[in-house]
């Protein structure tokens, strides 16, 4: 007895189980690599470089970079997983093209990948703001919210990094992302010096990095000192470039896996 | 739900798939030109055609996968541009191209596809053991994809088509570099599928392997249908039923067939070997065997089959 096609969400659910299915298999390795950087930072950055930086605005170093290092954990997370790991399910592997033979649609599928970016980012900022706290940098229990943030936040990496798989026919255009788009955002928005400190057009410029807004968000959260002002600014312009990748990639995915 | 065509509805019930002038585009190339197709149910259709003829472009509009880029095709009554997601839940397929879950065990791969179609958790995991039994790989259930042979892989994915116990299922070159004991294992899985009711299109590019499983087949060649029939009619009409092979070079050939009457029998030349086709217990043959064994000239006497057609109606160059 075939029962009728699942529903949008019911199909797009399918690809992200898919996915946590193979994580689950590898789990130990990827939870290292969530750990591992961030901790890096932290020690070599916080502590090392903090010996000599003044406080800021009341925090070491330390506390000042730390809320930062969770969503940078998702946007890395979020990113390679839509990139290198999509790019290999889309062409090496045929994962797709298996999945497609089924009832699941093209755009269920971009869902359910989107969906899964998501999902691993939010693990890794999980992991990281873990070790934060273990280092003592967590002042206020809001700091929780720093793990649905990084559900959203990896969707939003996640879209636009299939934005670029969208249009890649070679793992090597991904070099050019990271090294262009994620690693400019990484280091200039706000996560290791405040923007509020710099020239005005600097400080307005960051706000086209998706990231800017994130890193604002998880360091109010960690402190426990957002504003509900800052909160609706930040979240809508998370919204906007979520809604933006996710539309764009969903475009340019689905027509190449009609063809 | 499309309303089934009131005036015709037996035939309709009968028929897997139609199509009428199917058409496939990519870009410039004309991967398929407009080809007619009438496969009914419970039967096992072949496509032959050398690499790149269009029979994968023509079975991804089938599966619903691809949209044709013209004319008219219905799939189990159903129009796949529209109702894929329909079309899609009742069809399996066994693609070209191995695209197991390499990240996945042999169980995994098999729970992780029935997930894709609406069926109750409880009867893809029961059809999963099944089918492993089915494609005897109930060993393998929880290894991972790279400790499988070629063999394995292919079983594994034809176990994998039938996880949703479909109706209509695309075999593409199934038996693709695969050892003799294997093939056969396999045949014998597809053989027990027919006998179930269920209809198959079959690719392939072994012609014993179409003569065997085939009800009927067509012979595709740059993205149109040049013939269209069973594998013992197609024999009979284009080749005739015997075979005769001599290996004499073209210039020795006129004195070793002198005084032969051959007026009226095909044949082509292949090399440094002729090829006659005759009827069956011809009295031509007869005279050619014996004056090739008189004269000392290499001689093979077969049957005709399947690829003798192939090669007569595509041609013996490779199609680039
Ligand atoms: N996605 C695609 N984009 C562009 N051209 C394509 C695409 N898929 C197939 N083609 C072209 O369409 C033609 C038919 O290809 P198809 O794969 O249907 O051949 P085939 O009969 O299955 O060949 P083979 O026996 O080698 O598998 C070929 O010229 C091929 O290059
Ligand atoms: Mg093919």
């Amino acid at each position: 007895m075939t029962r009728a096609p699942a529903g949008f969400f019911g199909g797009a659910w399918r690809v992200t189980a898919r996915n946590l299915v193979v994580w689950r298999t590898f789990a130990g390795a990827s939870a290292l690599g969530n750990f591992g950087e961030p901790l890096l930072y932290l020690v070599a950055l916080g502590y090392g470089l903090g010996r000599v930086v003044p406080q800021l605005g009341g925090m070491s170093y330390a506390e000042f970079i730390a809320p930062g290092l969770i969503v940078s954990t998702a946007m890395y997370t979020a990113t390679f997983e839509g990139t290198f790991g999509s790019y290999t399910r889309l062409s090496t592997q045929g994962t797709f093209d298996a999945i497609l033979a089924t009832p699941i649609t093209p755009t269920e599928l971009v869902a359910g990948e989107i969906l899964w970016g998501g999902l691993k980012a939010a693990f890794g900022a999980a992991a990281v703001l873990l070790v934060i706290a273990l280092f003592g940098l967590v002042p206020s229990w809001y700091a929780l919210l720093t793990i649905p943030l990084g559900l959203f936040a990896g969707i939003l990496f996640m879209a636009m990094a299939l934005v670029i798989t969208g249009v890649s026919h070679s793992y090597e255009s991904f070099n050019y992302y990271f090294t262009l788009v994620v690693a400019p955002m990484f280091l200039f928005s706000g996560i290791f010096f405040p923007l509020e400190e710099m020239p005005l057009w600097v400080n307005g410029a960051s706000n086209v990095l998706p990231l800017t807004h994130v890193v604002a968000l998880s360091r109010g959260l960690v402190r426990g000192t957002i504003g509900a002002t800052d909160l609706g600014w930040h979240l809508g312009a998370m919204l906007a470039f979520g809604v933006m990748a996710s539309v764009v990639s969903t475009r340019l995915l689905t027509r190449r896996l009609r063809s | 739900m499309s309303q089934p065509n009131a005036s015709r509805p037996v035939a309709e019930a009968a028929v897997a798939v139609v199509a009428e002038g199917l058409v496939k585009r990519y870009g410039e190339l004309v991967a398929v030109a407009g080809i007619d197709l009438r496969i009914r149910r419970g039967e096992c259709f072949g496509f032959l055609g050398a690499n790149g003829a269009g029979k994968t472009t023509t079975m991804r509009m089938v599966q619903a996968v691809s949209e044709p880029s013209g004319g008219t095709l219905r799939v189990l009554g159903l129009d796949p541009v529209r109702d894929g997601k329909q079309v899609r839940a009742r069809l399996g397929v066994c693609a070209q191209e191995d695209n197991l879950d390499p990240d996945l065990t042999v169980i995994q791969n098999l729970l992780v596809y029935g997930s894709y179609f609406p069926q109750p958790r409880a009867t893809t995991r029961q059809r999963a053991e099944e089918l492993l039994a089915f494609v005897a790989l109930e060993e393998k259930r929880d290894r991972h994809l790279r400790e499988l042979s070629g063999g394995m892989k292919r079983r594994l994915m034809i176990a994998r088509a039938l996880m949703n116990d479909p109706e209509l299922i695309v075999l593409d070159e199934p038996t693709t570099g695969l050892d003799p004991a294997a093939r056969h294992l396999i045949w014998q899985k597809l053989r027990e599928l027919a006998a179930r009711g269920v209809t198959m299109l079959l690719t392939t590019h072994y012609m014993d392997e179409a003569e065997r499983l085939c009800n009927r087949l067509v012979i595709m060649d740059r993205g149109r249908i040049l013939a269209e029939d069973a594998p013992r009619a197609l024999i009979g009409q284009h080749v005739g039923h015997e075979v005769v092979e001599l290996r004499v070079p073209e210039v020795e050939e006129g004195e070793v067939l002198a005084g032969l009457d051959l007026e009226g029998i095909t044949s082509e030349r292949v090399g440094d070997i002729r090829v006659f086709f005759f009827e069956r217990q011809s009295a031509a043959a007869d005279r050619l065997v014996g004056r090739a064994r008189s004269v000392d000239v290499a001689c093979l006497v077969r049957n005709a089959t399947l690829e003798d057609v192939f090669l007569k109606l595509t041609g013996r160059e490779l199609n680039e």
